[in-house]
């Protein structure tokens, strides 16, 4: 059942996303965005990922929506038109880019999808990414954590390195927010 | 057939939304759509990822007496870091086009090129 | 939006509500969904809906800029030093059961070493919510448009 039922909300993202790239305005192609968010982030709970959605719901929809919008009054609001007189070289152009990236597009999708034929069916409990460390996670991070939450256990104590790093990641790139935008006034 | 389509139409839908996000990437001359796309690309591999981590019956990972399986907690643990790293990329990738347009006026990657005329690649006065 | 009394009054109202509600998720994180990132993103946004309800400038005397980079690096100097006190307390770096330290051989050793292990999850938690709320205030002041653009 849930098989079935989980078609919806993925033709609801296939949709945002087709929206939200194939429009010229940018503010509404960002408000798109935000939708396609928070579609995503029911998806998860779908899924039972309740930390990932609730992250999604708070980063993807929220934060994300609004440094969009910030940046889009500090630029423009529309995507560039070429003028109808331009017919020319110009125009040729720009159909030669779209060509050529929907072919690079194609032939990657049709790799990849070759390479979903030896991919574990959806929800396979014995699927090899389940068998290893994960169920070692799950019988044995209440006892030697103390956390009943996995997600937290593995997040803050059996990976602390890649929380510190992800940590860190998070800190350069405010920094490097700060060094590319921070007016300094000189006295 | 109808097996193969149950089983594995979730990745399909995965790969469209990839190549959805991808395309915006390489095609699109408006360097904000560009930063749109790759949030796309993005999500539709964490997508992937946390599809990876369900399993038939399971319930949320978190201690409950009448669980009978869970879903596999590391690709989550995984993916909320690749969030949180996304919003920062995304960030990132804003700044640099806000400054791109404060010195050159436009956000169109061909608009920019034709601006350097002969590409030396040396950086104008105005970036500096 | 400075003029908007509705806006201004129920953004007044709601951010107090909002921030108590990101120390909850990131206090509950060990039970319930939610953590460091969550939480500090929430309290990175409460700031974001001030600043868009009252102003640039009001925003700034709130969270001026020296304690905003002062949180920024806070928050991973917190981490990372919670690791180098497991050093100190005989453990590898990041092993939080090193601070049960004797009573993790005494008659209530599987709680000490609980506690020992909450201790350092939640020192590391609070201290990814410090950076991660510090760094989503200073990327949207850094990106918002000035009053003089």
């Amino acid at each position: 059942m849930m098989e079935v039922i989980y078609i919806l909300p993925l033709l609801f993202l296939v949709a945002c996303a087709l929206t939200a790239v194939l429009m010229k305005d940018l503010l509404g192609a960002t408000i798109i965005l935000g939708a396609y968010s928070l579609i995503m982030a029911v998806v998860w709970t779908m899924l039972n990922a309740v930390d990932v959605a609730f992250t999604e719901a708070s980063v993807g929809a929220g934060i994300t929506t609004v440094l969009m919008v910030a940046a889009l009054s500090r630029t423009v609001r529309g995507e560039y038109e070429p003028p109808h007189e331009a017919r020319g070289w110009k125009r040729k152009r720009f159909s030669i880019t779209k060509v050529s990236g929907f072919f690079v597009v194609v032939l990657t999708a049709a790799a990849m999808i070759y390479g979903t034929m030896d991919m574990p069916d959806f929800g396979d409990p014995n699927a090899p990414a389940n068998l290893h460390v994960a169920r070692r996670y799950i019988e044995e991070s209440r006892h030697e954590t103390g956390v009943p939450n996995f997600v937290t256990a593995v997040l803050a104590s059996y990976r602390g390195y890649d929380t510190l790093g992800e940590t860190t990641v998070i800190f350069t790139a405010g920094m490097s927010v700060i060094l590319l935008l921070r007016r300094i006034r000189r006295e | 057939m109808i097996e193969l389509i149950i089983g594995k139409y979730n990745y399909w839908i995965y790969i469209a939304l990839m190549m959805i996000g991808f395309y915006a990437m390489i095609a699109k001359e408006n360097l904000i759509k560009k930063i749109i796309g790759m949030n796309i690309f993005q999500t539709a591999v964490i997508l992937f990822y946390i599809s990876m981590s369900k399993v038939r019956g399971g319930t949320a990972p978190i201690e409950w007496e009448h669980a009978v399986r869970y879903e596999n907690p590391l690709p989550h643990v995984l993916m909320l870091t690749a969030i949180v790293v996304s919003v920062s990329t995304t960030a990132v990738a804003l700044a640099l086009v806000i400054r791109i347009y404060k010195a050159f006026g436009s956000i169109e990657e061909d608009k920019i090129l034709e601006m350097k005329g002969d590409r030396t690649g040396k950086t104008p006065e105005s970036v500096l | 939006m400075k003029e908007h009394i509705v806006i201004r009054t129920v953004s007044r109202l709601l951010i107090p509500f909002i921030q108590l509600f990101a120390l909850y998720v990131i206090a509950h994180g060990d039970i319930s969904p939610g953590g460091g990132f969550q939480g500090g993103v929430i309290i990175g946004a409460s700031v974001i809906l001030y600043v868009i309800s009252f102003g640039m400038e009001d925003g700034r005397r709130r969270v001026s800029e020296s304690i905003s980079d002062f949180m920024n690096s806070a928050g991973v100097f917190l981490f990372a030093g919670i690791g180098v006190l497991c050093i100190l307390a005989g453990g590898a770096y990041l092993e939080y059961t090193a601070f049960a330290g004797k009573a993790a051989h005494g008659e209530h050793a599987e709680h000490a070493l609980h506690l020992a292990s909450h201790l350092g999850i939640y020192g590391i938690e609070i201290g990814v919510g410090i950076t991660v709320a510090a760094v989503m205030m200073t990327i949207f002041f850094e990106t918002a448009r000035h009053e003089d653009d």
